[in-house]
């Protein structure tokens, strides 16, 4: 019992350790797509997720998608904009630059929304695979 | 530039590279699923427009 604390204690700092850096990269993979992986050295998936989510979700954007607001008045609307959310820090810079307000009369509106929701959904993903990677799943 | 099949292959293309790029490790692998992936989209799309086509709106 007491070598198991011994052991314990001589291994939280190491493991707190990791656990914040894996956050970290949790949460740098979110802002920024691809980041948690160019952060762990797998280049060539970086650079494959940081170059194609933002295109797919810029081309939601021409697309004339819109960008979900919560609004949990409206289930569908909150988990479209759950899903949205997903991509990161473009989320918050198409609010603040006005981007995505949607225009439901167009042909390609809900085309728009499939590109901007799919897009935040694959970010996730790409989160969760940086997560196994940072833990040496992977 | 915004037809309804140019759009699939599109929304096929982006989707298929992020999966090939997730799912396999070496580059040859991602180029094999991802290729597959792409065209198991397209083709299950078109499918799926031919087997609705009876049915109107």
């Amino acid at each position: 019992m007491t070598k198991y604390s011994r052991r314990t204690r001589a291994q939280a700092p190491a493991a707190t350790n990791v656990e914040s850096s894996t956050t970290l990269i949790c949460l740098v993979a979110w802002a920024v797509p691809g980041a948690g992986h160019l952060w762990q050295g797998r280049i060539r998936q970086g650079l494959v997720f940081i170059v194609t989510l933002p295109l797919m979700f810029v081309t939601g954007l021409w697309l004339e998608g819109r960008i979900f607001l919560f609004d949990v008045s409206e289930p569908l609307v909150a988990l479209a904009a759950v899903a949205d959310f997903g991509i990161g820090l473009l989320y918050v810079l198409g609010r603040v630059m006005d981007l995505g307000s949607g225009n439901a009369v167009a042909a390609t509106y809900e085309y728009g929304n499939s590109f901007l929701i799919v897009s935040g959904l694959l970010n996730a993903l790409v989160v969760v695979d940086a997560y196994d990677v940072s833990l040496g799943r992977k | 530039m915004a037809s309804h099949f140019f759009l699939m292959m599109l929304f096929s293309c982006f989707v298929s590279v992020v999966f090939a790029a997730l799912m396999r490790d070496k580059p040859e692998e991602q180029i094999r699923l991802g290729a597959r992936l792409f065209a198991a989209f397209v083709l299950a799309g078109v499918a799926l427009g031919w087997l609705m086509y009876p049915f109107p709106l």
